[in-house]
């Protein structure tokens, strides 16, 4: 049960966070922080295909969230769900075509490691 | 030009600070009032207006802003590594305020993914390969000023 949540989770942000990053790098630096003007980025961005998935996306993990809190230490959940890195480490490199070094692999299995000991 | 930059640098940094503890206080209230099971699917939605999951969920809320908010001008490979010492925050807000217990297996196991996360940036806040790389000079100075 407590796997499941979490493959749903990782799955769930992973997909999530490489659309808001693809959303907000398609509206450009936020400059101005005046109400009115947050008030207008929010509604541009509420139109905005890829943060509208964004948002779909991160009500699934958050409620799958919920379910693992009720089952779970906090100091267990929030690193198990660390696991997003691995994958959107891949993602960065076939969505988003930013260039991976090994540098970058490296991390990602230390994370995978990392999460194995948090869970044994 | 050097201003520009001093004023990126501020803003990454106030938006950074945002992000990791509107994160952290967010989860730990919304641990805080979670029951200890949710048995049917509709006790998902009532949870929601016990008081501290209710905060916990505002403050996620504030996160995921702050967070659109930084990445409107920094790398997602930037904001990663720079907001993974909310991992540390989280499991410190566990054991004094939640009173779990953290062996050294487990602390261990949240140092290792910090410093993934860390290497996950790669050192570097390079951006896309393509069209995005040439337009987006600022990302790369948020970066360098960290």
């Amino acid at each position: 049960m407590k796997w499941l949540l979490i493959g749903i989770i990782v799955a769930a942000t992973t997909v999530g966070e490489v659309a808001q990053a693809l959303g907000m790098r398609q509206h450009g630096e936020i400059r101005d922080f005046r109400p009115g003007a947050i008030g207008r980025a929010i509604t541009l961005l509420a139109r905005n295909r890829f943060v509208i998935a964004s948002v779909a996306a991160m009500a699934v993990s958050f409620f799958a969230y919920l379910g693992l809190l009720t089952v779970s230490d906090l100091s267990f959940a929030v690193p198990a769900t660390a696991i997003t890195y691995v994958l959107e480490t891949a993602l960065a490199r076939y969505v988003l075509r930013e260039r991976v070094t090994w540098l970058r692999w490296a991390g990602a299995v230390l994370v995978i490691c990392g999460v194995a000991l948090v869970s044994l | 030009m050097r201003s520009e930059h001093a004023r990126l640098r501020v803003k990454t940094w106030i938006c950074a600070v945002l992000v990791v503890f509107s994160n952290v206080f967010g989860n730990f209230f919304l641990k805080r009032g979670m029951p200890p099971e949710l048995p049917t699917p509709l006790d998902y939605i009532t949870v929601l207006f016990r008081p501290s999951v209710a905060l916990g969920v505002a403050l996620l809320i504030l996160w995921m802003l702050s967070r659109m908010a930084l990445l409107s001008w920094a790398d997602l490979s930037y904001v990663l590594p720079v907001t993974s010492i909310g991992y540390v925050f989280v499991a410190l807000a566990g054991k004094l305020l939640l009173n779990e217990q953290i062996t050294h297996r487990r602390w261990m196991g949240i140092l290792l993914i910090v410093a993934g996360v860390a290497l996950v940036s790669g050192g570097t806040p390079q951006t896309a390969s393509k069209n995005s790389a040439s337009e987006r000079p600022k990302a790369r100075a948020a970066g360098a000023a960290s």
